[in-house]
């Protein structure tokens, strides 16, 4: 679990911070895989998070969702984060709705489930059973199960990387869309540089265990209407991809 | 173990028999045929195996102290059934395997849930319950009758044990399968520990613990047609042992065919469970 410290104060910001992470470490045995990590995600912001496998991106996100223990520093989050995970990890035996009312203790739980299903569009498959679903659809459900329970933090762990091209782009657009309309804060693990650079307000590039590199590709919340303000080619020299086709 | 062989011939034949119509060539040999004609004939042989018994049994050719006609048996059951002890000795039987199906399922749920969960209960318990397991469970009869006599308890407690081991097992077994990436899930959502047990352990496990379910009635049934054998004052098997004393070679077949119906309907029982708690799944439900 998260040590639920109550946020510090601070004065200029309406919204508490989506999630203040400071000197995060965590290492298995000698291997330090995050190494005093600092990170400050505010809410309605969208981050992406890039590295190449192993640099300790997903233990960050794994740390963040209150799924591993840390051995030091301090994660404050106001709320439990939701996520979205590569695989959509549905319950086979409960319908859509139910899937997406899990853990929703209110009284009206599937009005709250059918309107965030109609909002990913598939708001007339609520009685519905995961196994006639296809991979996109099923991962949208997921998104909606995250939604629903308003998060203040989402957590994305490459959520998009199982899907074809065209189910990815539409996926992008939809996320996008919703992100916008409910405001969390937004870290977005994945390996597609596109994609950072399509979604995200601020692009994070780790590596052994810390922040590499940290670019503004625009102000929070506001869509980027030109051309993005760093290149693939920068990013992926960013991640020791040197691209001879790129420039 | 009969009864789960024709469990297997049966499901086998079921999706022949509902398998696409759309292509009624699909058995390249017999085109003309179809799925209907296929399952007219699969019902052929039995019918006329049944026909042969009563002409042979009707001509003299068998022996009616060896194999009554068919005729005959069913003329038994339903004199029995009207003015004898059939109906109270049907019930009488029914009610011991329900007992001691209520009772060893109970004691092997529990145990495979307590064993699933915890790995500090697995070492305290699973050796030793495998090791009781290791027993073929009717060699305990004799030990058994000297504990509890030939009465109900002993009975009772036979069925109990025969079904107490499948559902263990396979209780933990389905446990212990419950993906983890699923609890992980649960964990996220932000369920409780019941909660967790109730959304997604036990579901998951749900289609284990009816496999075992379905071996634990084929026991159950072994268990009381032995245990019923074996001094009782009244029950089916006790109509057949009784039937043995005066020869009645009818009234025993009545009791054999008794068994094999109610053993077929436990397993027809058991797959309706099946297809009800298991619509979601690809294996079982049926499409939606």
């Amino acid at each position: 679990m998260i040590p639920q410290v109550s946020a510090p104060p601070s004065p200029p910001a309406i919204d508490p911070p989506a999630v203040v992470v400071s000197n995060l470490r965590r290492a298995y045995g000698d291997r330090v895989v995050i190494r005093n990590l600092n990170l400050r995600i505010e809410r309605g912001e969208f981050v992406a998070l890039l590295g190449e496998s192993g640099c300790g991106k997903t233990t960050l996100l794994r740390a963040l969702a209150g799924l591993d223990s840390i051995e030091g520093g301090r994660i404050v989050a106001p709320r439990r984060p939701a996520v979205v995970f590569q695989e959509p990890r549905l319950l086979p035996w409960d319908t859509l709705w139910r899937n997406v009312a899990l853990g929703l203790a209110a009284p009206d739980a599937h009005a709250r489930a059918a309107s965030a299903l109609a909002e990913v569009g598939l708001g007339d498959r609520l009685d519905d059973w995961p196994r006639n679903l296809s991979g996109g659809q099923a991962q949208r459900v997921a998104l909606a199960r995250a939604l629903v329970q308003e998060p203040q933090l989402l957590l994305l762990d490459e959520p998009f990387a199982a899907l074809d091209a065209l189910t990815r782009i539409r996926m992008h657009d939809l996320v996008g869309e919703l992100v916008a309309k409910h405001r969390p804060g937004v870290l977005l693990v994945t390996h597609d540089v596109d994609e950072a650079i399509a979604l995200a307000d601020r692009i994070l590039v780790m590596r052994h265990g810390a922040i590499a590199f940290e670019h503004q590709t625009r102000a929070a919340g506001i869509k980027a209407a030109g051309p993005a303000s760093i290149s693939r080619g920068d990013l992926l020299a960013e991640l020791g991809v040197v691209s001879h086709i790129a420039a | 173990m009969s009864n789960l062989e024709q469990t297997a011939s049966a499901s086998e034949f079921d999706r022949a028999a509902i398998g696409d119509t759309s292509s009624p060539s699909h058995h390249g040999l017999v085109p003309a045929i179809g799925k209907r004609g296929l399952l007219l004939l699969s019902w052929l042989a039995p019918v006329v195996l049944v026909i042969v018994w009563e002409v042979a049994a009707k001509a003299g050719w068998v022996s009616p102290q060896v194999l009554p006609a068919p005729s005959k048996v069913l003329n038994t059951a339903i004199k029995l059934a009207t003015t004898g002890s059939l109906l109270g000795d049907l019930r009488t039987s029914l009610l011991r395997a329900a007992t001691g199906f209520a009772l060893g399922g109970s004691v092997g749920f529990a145990l495979g849930v307590l064993v699933g969960f915890s790995r500090i209960a697995e070492a305290a318990i699973d050796r030793s319950v495998q090791m009781i397991r290791a027993i073929p469970f009717l060699a305990l009869l004799p030990l058994v009758i000297v504990w509890l006599g030939v009465g109900e308890a002993e009975k009772i407690f036979l069925v109990a044990l025969g079904v107490t081991f499948p559902i263990y097992i396979n209780t933990t077994l389905g446990i212990r399968q419950v993906d983890p990436k699923l609890i992980e899930l649960g964990c996220i959502q932000g369920l409780g520990p019941f909660e967790l047990i109730r959304r997604i352990v036990l579901p998951g496990a749900l289609p284990s613990i009816l496999t075992g379910v379905r071996y634990a009635l084929a026991t159950a049934w072994l268990a009381l047609v032995v245990a019923e054998t074996i001094g009782a004052e009244s029950g089916i098997g006790f109509l057949a042992m009784d039937a043995r004393e005066f020869l009645r070679t009818d009234v025993i077949v009545l009791t054999i065919a008794i068994y094999a119906l109610i053993g077929v309907a436990a397993d027809a029982i058991a797959r309706l469970l099946e297809r009800r708690l298991l619509a979601w799944h690809p294996n079982y439900g049926g499409s939606r």
